[in-house]
């Protein structure tokens, strides 16, 4: 828990450890290199600040910036790119949306994709009571990496002055930007799904630019110590959760 | 030559009855913006939208000197982006160093947006398409839908924008109040009694001519919605 923030801002981050939502945001607040308190919600047990700070939908992430609460990961991330922009609150600057109105809207757009369909059946797989239905939402999430493998690939940001877009390392081009941080929350819970399922949804075989894409993306610094790696404690923290 | 350039460089593909269509052209009509209207057949999807979308084959679309941006709230936010010296929808952002109060009223509408996203639509749909005790439930879900977004608006006369000018979650809105009619006929129940504040704004909103001339009248889409229980069977 990392205590304390630049400049007299106070950033509090309430979220769960295991949460692909609460785990993006903290990327993006290690590339901004802002500190902040984290906070580990116990969602049996909701805290009345993290009741009062998202009353509409009482999930978590919240990020509480100076008393007050901003909710929903996407929201959250285009909060934190306005607010800590260049220097401010000591921030890194670093930027993981691009200046081109053109280029934030194909980014807008691929991050809302992957929240609809890779999260979506994520969530199904993990809280669907019948294996025939996780199996057919694990589909429908290979589908969806299969689109982006061809898609999104081909709509790289090329802000670096070095390479080109088709080389690009990150969906942010040179940098990870906003697809790379929403998409990749998800990597984690991809080994703990092939290991509940047997279905392998991150598959070098069937999307290599993604596979290769993945592993740039958790070796990156900003993401290292933040995706839960250690699949069988994520399953048992599952199996609890559940029952 | 430059006046003819200029007509033929917003497109939007779209279709008469859609909020999210909606959405774009009272923006695009706010802001001034002068755009070409193209009406698709859902049934027989032009070669162009799904050319421009190839991922969800919807409308809207909208084609900016030839290409496409997809998703309504995506479209809203580049028409700020895109065009700096029209009116805002979002609060306009402090250029110079993030200015944290300007991303504040900036993430409060982007969340209101997203919740309208999330919830109105898919309610609204199971309100028209369901019978007995899941539509009942879908009606109990659509008035806590319309309080929850009464208390967000208060007692202001607009969601954003000040200075009667409709602001993001206004547009984001606004198209529904074009269905509240038929909400209130397959649910029974009304929106005047249960969120009056909202009903205000809706009647507010409605005398703005952005929206007069976009939105359609609430029969037609009460017509459209029985259209629509006939083509899945719905009594």
């Amino acid at each position: 828990m990392v205590v304390g923030a630049e400049g007299g801002d106070e950033l509090k981050l309430l979220g769960v450890w295991d949460s692909p939502y609460v785990n993006r945001v903290q990327v993006v607040l290690n590339l901004k290199g802002v500190s902040y308190e984290y906070v580990e919600e116990d969602l049996m047990d909701k805290s009345d600040l993290l009741l009062g700070s998202n009353p509409v939908h009482k999930k978590v992430p919240v990020l509480i910036h100076n008393g007050k609460p901003i909710a929903e990961s996407r929201v959250i991330l285009e909060y934190l790119e306005e607010a800590f922009a260049a220097g401010a609150g000591g921030s890194t600057g670093a930027s993981v949306l691009p200046d081109d109105p053109y280029k934030r809207a194909v980014a807008r757009f691929w991050a809302a994709y992957v929240d609809d369909k890779v999260g979506s059946p994520w969530y199904t797989i993990l809280f669907a009571r019948e294996r025939e239905e996780k199996v057919e939402a694990a589909a429908r999430a290979i589908s969806a990496l299969e689109t982006i493998e061809a898609g999104a690939f081909r709509d790289r940001s090329s802000e670096g002055k070095t390479t080109n877009a088709a080389s690009a390392p990150f969906f942010g081009g040179d940098s990870i930007g906003f697809v790379d941080v929403v998409l990749g929350s998800y990597l984690g819970w991809f080994r703990v799904i092939e290991k509940m399922i047997g279905v392998r949804i991150m598959d070098a075989a069937r999307t290599p630019r993604l596979a290769a894409w993945a592993e740039r993306f958790e070796a990156a610094d900003a993401v290292r110590g933040v995706l839960p790696v250690d699949v069988d404690k994520l399953i048992d923290f599952l199996q609890a959760f559940l029952h | 030559m430059a006046a003819a350039k200029k007509e033929k460089e917003l497109l939007l593909l779209d279709f008469w009855v859609s909020p999210f269509g909606q959405r774009c052209r009272i923006a695009m009509a706010e802001k001034g913006l002068e755009f070409e209207y193209r009406e698709e057949d859902l049934g027989n999807k032009s070669d162009l939208l799904l050319r421009s979308n190839p991922v969800h084959r919807k409308i809207p679309v909208l084609l900016h000197a030839g290409r496409p941006v997809c998703e309504s709230l995506v479209i809203l936010q580049y028409l700020d982006d895109a065009f700096p010296d029209t009116p805002h929808l979002l609060p306009p952002a402090n250029s110079s160093s993030g200015d944290a109060d300007a991303a504040y009223a900036r993430a409060t509408a982007r969340f209101w947006a997203d919740y309208v996203d999330k919830k109105l639509y898919d309610c609204g749909s199971r309100l028209w398409r369901l019978k007995g005790e899941p539509q009942a439930a879908a009606r109990r879900e659509m008035v806590e839908i319309l309080r929850t977004l009464e208390a967000e608006l208060g007692y202001r006369e607009f969601f954003g924008g000040g200075g009667g000018r409709l602001g993001f979650v206004d547009v984001a809105l606004v198209p529904f109040t074009a269905w509240f009619y038929s909400y209130e006929r397959c649910g029974g129940f009304s929106v005047e009694e249960v969120a009056p504040r909202l009903a205000a704004w809706a009647r507010r909103c409605g005398r703005i001519d952005s929206v007069a001339k976009h939105l359609p009248s609430p029969e037609k889409v009460y017509d459209f919605v029985g259209v629509l229980k006939k083509k899945y069977g719905v009594e």
